[in-house]
């Protein structure tokens, strides 16, 4: 099948594929953006061109400006292909994909990976169970499907998303049963070092003070400081147990929302091959790239969470960043033009980063809740491989998830690594007594998305 | 293991929308369930209480959605004939057909009962 | 430094089925295996244990492969009962499918001088209807296949398992992470001195050489010849399904825990063990032809593996002439040749029982012939 050649080609349609393709078509370089979902505005915006008034009243203004990327977007001039599933990326820029049934493949000059984040997973004992899920899942249920919780509902975890999606539950007239958080004073103290840039980016402070003075207001139970988050349950959750200043709790609840933080997606960076060195202020991989995302001289950039977790205005930054580099590569923007807008967007990217040392160092997940000390905790959830099983193989001599996944299955099923590869990291870490660079990372291998045989046979 | 029928148990999300919005009719299990059109499989399914959505091919642990995203592969179900779909990727559609997805997913002929050479 | 007895340098199946065999003869083995990101042809193994088309050129490699597989259910067993862990060993016989009269006709004619010239080899060629009445859900452009009661397979990764767990519960020790640079004999005191990139260092009057493609500079060291190179085969692997197929295909097997592994190239690039589409989309192709039902089947994972390939494709097991008691082993059938490599070639290695069969034609020498032409194609 005939490959057709575009400049950019585009994968992922939120706020940084969105912001780098506005860009890019400013300065003529001829844009396809690739996005699995049918409309865009990734995870972030999710919903938002078909949100009825209602629904964006109870999300927020952050999410309804969400439509001035998505309009940008569609009167760039960019070519949107919706639905479409990107299987492999080559180091010789092609892109394949399957769309509607039909495997595809595009030709591209220059490409930005733009595939975000995902919740970081939250190994605790009984997070299997059907009715827990993330905090962040359960708010794209609201942006794409109008779905609220029936009963009163329980949020565990730490990170902004948690106190967002209380306070839109409260707005949409949801009653929290509780929040029980996991920040502790020592977390209180070790973002304080990082109090002069939170004090730089106020606005997005304030937005979380709001937050929590919202829920106090609502006189929604909240436990602060929690311990040894657990679920309870045989076929379904039931309840969820912490441990609270010294006490133990059980509050029942047929639906938990866990959350702690985001993680960047990875498995197009690391299938690229790409350097990957461990973050340990975000407690994640990170790819390594230049100043404007691009992967060595590779001619394919990264930009948004997938390049580290930055939140959406800086991943729109980040975007553009990577879009004027592919610009000034194709001779469409040059000289003192190009300088004086590099430099714009680089300040503004700046001022979107005031926030985030601080957020890293006051949600930081806690140890127990991202290496699980009790042996059955499932770490694998496709092949349901427990941390003792872990613990086991590395003991036996594996020194990496490589040798794990060999002896154990674990990150041989469907997800491919993307809900355990961190904690599996971890765990090896942990137990030969070494840093996670040293460790290593599943060897990740195409096809990124499932595609069926028949798709590929044509 | 035994699962609780969707009378005993009230769904764990309910609707935003409005009577005068358009629904879809789906069938699940055999049994016919509502949903606003445009959303997906999964949100179809959490509003009508349908969990678990499958079993595990390892342990027959039940299982329902986690992420909502695509990522988990936890909400995979049989729709249409074709097993292993990720609900949370596929909207519905009238008359489309969802069954609960036990262990590894079959092929489409060893449901008719053909002998591959066993 | 410690005196060992007997050092195997190389973790992966060869490496492991010789330690396993020296270690339950009773010899006290250190395996000396690298990281979590070594080649590891082990671990893209297809997990075929194959008797049928082996040895065509050399009749003592045919009937070595034919007496190995049937060591491998007292060695499946034996693994099971020390150590737990089930290798899934399962041999129903195998089929070889062809696409068209030519191949049908090359594969008969290949199959019937091997059995004329090795003899209890035994086959059945099978046209497209006979096919079908045994493996009914073969497609409509398979021309027919051919069909050896010995054949079988097996989980390649729970065998390396089993076999690393097996050799520590026979008191053998296992180093991993440690990359061998440097192999010496030092011909006074009768012993070898082996050192890693990182500079530890162990000793024994006896070693094996069984480290895939680092075999080829390590072997120089102490007077063998292993000119061995990558060969990558991209293989396929499926969602898991219920089961289907209980036969092994040449490049198709359903595993034990369901998924379906479709195979494979056969390609000269180097050490470069990605996969590329178009041989993805090949395989892809060769499989829904093979088994129309197939074609809505989902591909979990793609990968390349770089197999250890001799010029000739047959294997290298010598004791070097010059540096007695330094041992090279290498073989691209890792998995069928597991319970020979094992009770054979293991023992003897230790000094501890015969040499396989016909021991000359395996010896590295003779790839510098220069009236003999080699090819590897299997």
């Amino acid at each position: 099948m005939d490959a057709d050649i575009v400049d950019l080609v585009i994968v992922g349609a939120g706020p940084a594929g969105l912001a780098a393709a506005c860009e890019a078509r400013k300065w003529g370089v001829g844009v396809t953006l690739l996005d699995e979902q049918p409309a865009t505005g990734g995870q972030i915006y999710r919903g938002v061109d078909s949100a009825s008034a209602n629904r964006r009243s109870v999300l927020g203004e952050d999410y309804a400006a969400g439509t001035e990327l998505t309009s940008a977007f569609s009167r760039s001039g960019a070519r949107h292909i919706a639905d479409a599933a990107v299987w492999n990326v080559g180091s010789d820029l092609k892109v394949n994909y399957l769309h509607r049934g039909a495997n595809r493949v595009l030709q591209a000059r220059y490409i930005i990976l733009a595939s975000g984040a995902m919740e970081r997973p939250f190994p605790i004992p009984g997070w299997t169970l059907p009715g827990v899920m993330g905090a962040g899942a359960a708010q794209i249920l609201f942006k794409s499907a109008g779905a609220l919780p029936n009963e009163p509902v329980v949020l565990a975890g730490c990170g902004p998303l948690l106190y967002l999606l209380a306070s839109q539950y409260l707005e949409a007239g949801v009653t929290l049963k509780a929040v029980v958080h996991t920040t502790q004073p020592r977390d209180y103290l070790r973002a304080s070092s990082h109090l002069a840039g939170a004090l730089r980016g106020w606005r997005d402070l304030r937005k979380g003070v709001r937050m929590l003075g919202n829920l106090r207001r609502n006189h929604v139970p909240i436990y602060a400081g929690a311990e040894a988050l657990a679920i309870q349950g045989t076929d379904r959750a039931e309840a969820i147990c912490f441990s609270h200043k010294g006490q133990s709790h059980r509050i029942e609840s047929s639906l938990v929302l866990l959350h702690q933080g985001v993680v960047p997606n990875t498995q197009l960076s690391w299938s690229l091959r790409a350097k990957h060195r461990w973050n340990d202020d975000q407690l994640c991989w990170v790819p390594e790239t230049d100043e404007y995302g691009q992967i060595e001289e590779t001619g394919i950039f990264i930009a948004g969470d997938s390049r580290g977790i930055v939140g959406a205005k800086a991943s729109a930054s980040q975007g553009r960043l990577a879009a004027i580099a592919i610009a000034g590569k194709l001779g469409r923007l040059r000289g003192e033009e190009r300088v004086g807008h590099e430099s714009t967007v680089r300040a503004q990217l700046q001022s979107q980063l005031h926030i985030r040392p601080f957020l890293d160092a006051l949600y930081r997940p806690p140890a127990e809740h991202r290496i699980p000390p009790a042996d059955p905790v499932i770490v694998c959830r496709c092949e349901e491989v427990t941390a003792g099983q872990i613990r086991k193989y590395a003991e036996l001599g594996c020194q990496g998830p490589n040798q794990t996944k060999a002896f154990g299955r674990c990150g041989m099923g469907p997800c491919q690594g993307r809900l355990c590869g961190l904690t599996v990291t971890e765990i090896i870490a942990q137990t030969r007594g070494v840093r996670p660079d040293v460790v290593g990372y599943y060897r990740i291998r195409p096809p990124i998305k499932p595609v069926t045989l028949g798709e590929l046979a044509g | 293991m035994h699962t609780k029928s969707i009378a005993q148990i009230s769904p764990l999300f309910r609707s935003d929308s409005t009577p005068s919005s358009r629904s879809v009719t789906l069938r699940f299990d055999d049994r016919p369930i509502t949903a606003p059109a445009g959303v997906s499989v999964a949100a179809a399914l959490l509003l009508n209480g349908a969990e678990p959505f499958r079993t595990t091919p390892v342990t027959s642990a039940p299982r329902a959605p986690y992420c909502m995203m695509g990522v988990c592969f936890d909400c995979l179900v049989e729709i249409d004939g074709t097993p292993n779909r990720q609900a949370c990727l596929t909207p519905i559609r009238e008359g489309m057909v969802v069954r609960r997805q036990q262990g590894a997913s079959a092929l489409a002929s060893q449901k008719e009962g053909e002998d591959h050479g066993r | 430094m410690q005196a060992e007895e007997l050092i195997v340098v190389g973790g992966g199946v060869v490496g492991a089925a010789i330690a396993y065999g020296a270690a339950r003869a009773g010899v006290y083995v250190t395996l000396l295996d690298q990281g979590d990101i070594a080649h590891r042809a082990s671990r893209g193994n297809f997990g075929l244990a194959w008797v049928q088309g082996k040895g065509v050129g050399l009749p003592c490699y045919a009937r070595w492969t034919r007496d190995a597989v049937k060591f491998l259910p007292a060695l499946a067993k034996e693994l099971f009962e020390l150590t737990g862990v089930d290798v899934a060993l399962s041999q129903p016989g195998g089929f070889w499918v062809g696409f068209n009269d030519a191949e049908m006709v090359a594969r008969e004619e290949m199959l019937r001088k091997l059995n004329t010239t090795v003899g209890n080899i035994p086959y059945e060629m099978l046209d497209h209807t006979a096919l079908k009445a045994r493996l009914p859900a073969i497609g409509p452009a398979v021309a027919g296949g051919s069909y050896c009661p010995l054949d079988g397979h097996t989980n390649p990764l729970k065998l390396l398992h089993a076999l690393h767990a097996g050799l520590t519960a026979h008191g053998a020790r296992v180093v991993s992470g440690v990359d061998i640079a440097h192999v010496s004999y030092r011909g006074k005191s009768n012993d070898f001195e082996v050192k890693s990139a990182s500079g530890q260092s162990w000793r024994a009057p006896r070693i094996v050489l069984a480290a895939g493609l680092g075999n080829k500079d390590l072997a120089a060291q102490v007077g063998l010849h292993a000119p061995v190179s990558p060969n990558r085969g991209q293989v396929l692997i499926t969602e898991r399904l219920k089961p289907f197929l209980d036969y092994p295909v040449n490049k198709v097997r359903q595993t034990n825990e369901g998924s379906v592994q479709l195979g494979y190239s056969v390609e000269d690039v180097g050490l470069n063990d990605g996969t590329t589409v178009s041989a993805i989309e090949w395989i892809a192709r060769r499989a829904v032809a093979t088994f129309p039902v197939l074609s809505n089947v989902r591909l979990v994972r793609a990968w390349g593996a770089l197999r250890v390939m001799t010029p000739d494709g047959f294997p290298i097991y010598q004791e070097s002439a010059s540096c007695p008691g330094a041992f090279v082993a290498t073989s691209h059938s890792g998995i069928t040749l597991a319970g020979a490599h094992a009770y054979v070639i293991g023992p003897w290695m230790a000094g501890l029982g015969a040499p396989p069969d016909d021991l000359n034609e395996y010896a590295g020498e003779r790839f510098l012939d220069p009236t003999r032409s080699f090819s590897n194609a299997h």
